[in-house]
């Protein structure tokens, strides 16, 4: 991943802006999709944060996102607890976390920690049903809250911009750069003096972080949720499908994978709800076989081609 | 002839994977300023004595120290930290890195921690004292190997080591730019830059290296001035076998 350019931050600022208006132009249908745009731009851009520049496929997404919806339902249907205390607790426990499996993982590389981190997401998600069954009061969590859509809206559109903002810093930082030469050669980074343990670690922190926060916030829509529900591993392929459409090479990539994704995914869940799966096996084939940069890197790559024409 | 001070000192340093011991009981020491070839037929242990320095890898016994500080049971990135840099065998560069920020590497996580403007002009003038600065934004795949050699160069230069190892710096090019490296390294000489290199080339060694430490089998068999030894009946005899000594 290159380092983000002054350009794109001013454009991103303008595009949040933009974005912030969705929610008075339309409602309904359309707004249901732009809190789906920012719920997986969010995760995917968090998720593009530590797997982009180091090439470590983290299935793990479903695991921190269920932890966030399911101390806030858990917390505010059994505890009486408030949402944003539930919203704050829930993002400290995803960051801690991750910080655990980066730990774990430090040693695993290629497929090896892809698998791991399935494997542990979906131990989670067995695990926490457990308890919940045998020593948690309810099966099931309500989570009634005041909002809507609106608001939820909005606090992803808060949660993404802030993602891409402190992305936007470590691209530009030698914590961004530490891992661009990890991503290049981990045994090269070691030999010009990268901790590349505290490096990996700390970038696989922040992704928990955020998808605990994300899950947190995207609980109310639900109102009633089950741990297998919030921990779905499907979460996890989508977040990673959204991402490599996009491409890996731009920290805005994943906003360009999630968009037409989501359209198509409705397009098709909506008129031809049996084979909405195929769309996830179609996007995969796609992204092999002719988008392997993503969009971003096909984008870039007709730039480049036009320019050497002219 | 001992060194009058002593930058980096190896004590019974033993290397064994599993059953094999690829390095046994190497001690040598190098002094300020010198420059010393670790030499031998292949599969002498020669790589396994540079990986324990460079802290690839910890040795199994003994002790490795940098101006009496032990470096032996660090990690990599602190034995880098402390002042020791290298080149690998096969080349290693970052495939998606430009030449400048290759050589910027290794300027942002030495001792010295330059960041920013003051990183790059480090790197640029690292690049152009390796003669490369003229490169510095083309992407590496385009590179010819000895180019891509003396990127590799800059940026463990850049990390600006007390001690620099070359892992087989001059293996693998043509003589053209045979000529062009041992003249780099020449320079590096002149510099009283302390280093340790492993070397096949035998005029190199001849021309660059004030003493010589000999493997073979993962033992020191003879260490000297580098005339002394290149004419030790045992030296001869581990290169090219007992009937030509």
């Amino acid at each position: 991943m290159k380092p983000a350019t002054w350009q794109e931050l001013i454009w991103a600022a303008v595009l949040v802006g933009l974005a912030a208006f969705w929610p008075m132009v339309t409602n309904g249908y359309w707004l249901g999709i732009g809190v789906d745009v920012m719920m997986y731009t969010a995760l995917a851009t968090s998720w593009m944060l530590f797997s982009g520049p180091t090439h470590y496929i983290s299935l793990a997404s479903a695991a921190f996102f269920g932890i966030g919806g399911f101390v806030v339902g858990s917390g505010m249907s059994d505890y009486d607890a408030s949402f944003w205390s539930m919203l704050a607790l829930s993002a400290l426990i995803g960051a801690a976390l991750a910080a655990l499996i980066g730990l774990a993982t430090l040693r695993l590389s290629g497929v090896y920690f892809v698998i791991f981190t399935l494997g542990l997401a979906e131990m989670i998600r067995n695990l926490v049903s457990w308890v919940q069954n045998n020593f948690l009061g309810s099966r099931g969590l309500y989570v009634l809250t005041d909002f809507t859509d609106t608001h939820l809206y909005w606090m992803l559109l808060v949660t993404a911009a802030s993602v891409y903002l402190l992305g936007w810093i470590i691209s530009r930082s030698r914590l961004g750069f530490a891992l661009r030469i990890i991503g290049g050669d981990e045994t090269v980074a070691r030999h010009v003096g990268i901790n590349t343990a505290t490096t990996k670690v700390i970038l696989f922190t922040t992704t928990g972080f955020f998808a605990a926060i994300v899950g947190a916030i995207i609980a109310p829509r639900w109102s009633y949720i089950e741990p297998n529900q919030v921990f779905s591993p499907h979460l996890s392929f989508f977040v990673v499908i959204m991402a490599l459409l996009g491409g890996s090479g731009r920290l805005w990539g994943p906003v360009a994978g999630v968009i037409p994704f989501l359209l198509i995914w409705n397009w098709v869940d909506s008129n031809f709800p049996n084979q909405s799966i195929l769309v996830l096996g179609f996007a995969f084939l796609i992204i092999v076989y002719f988008l392997p940069h993503g969009v971003v890197g096909r984008l870039e790559q007709l730039r480049a081609r036009a320019r050497g024409r002219s | 002839m001992k060194a009058p001070s002593t930058v980096l000192s190896v004590k019974n340093a033993t290397k064994r994977f599993g059953g094999l011991v690829a390095v046994s009981n190497m001690s040598f020491d190098v002094g300020e300023h010198e420059m010393v070839g670790v030499i031998g037929p292949n599969g002498s242990g020669k790589t396994t004595m540079i990986n324990m320095i460079s802290g690839v890898f910890q040795p199994t016994e003994g002790r490795i120290s940098l101006r009496g500080r032990l470096i032996s049971d660090s990690a990599a990135q602190s034995i880098s930290r402390a002042g020791i840099g290298r080149t690998f065998q096969l080349v290693r560069l970052l495939p998606g890195l430009s030449v400048l920020e290759n050589v910027m590497a290794g300027a942002v996580y030495g001792h010295k921690r330059r960041w920013g403007r003051e990183a790059e002009d480090f790197a640029h003038s690292v690049l152009e004292r390796v003669g490369m600065d003229a490169m510095s934004h083309a992407p590496v795949s385009s590179l010819t190997y000895i180019d891509q050699k003396r990127v590799e160069l800059a940026r463990t230069l850049a990390g600006e080591p007390k001690v620099l190892l070359l892992d087989e710096w001059l293996a693998g090019l043509n003589p053209t730019e045979l000529e062009t490296g041992i003249e780099l390294i020449h320079t590096l000489r002149d510099e009283g830059r302390t280093v340790v290199m492993v070397e096949h080339v035998m005029d190199a060694i001849r021309s660059l290296c004030d003493r010589c430490v000999v493997m073979s089998s993962g033992v020191k068999i003879v260490e000297g001035t580098t005339d002394e030894v290149l004419s030790d009946q045992e030296v001869i005899r581990a290169y090219l076998g007992d009937d030509d000594a």
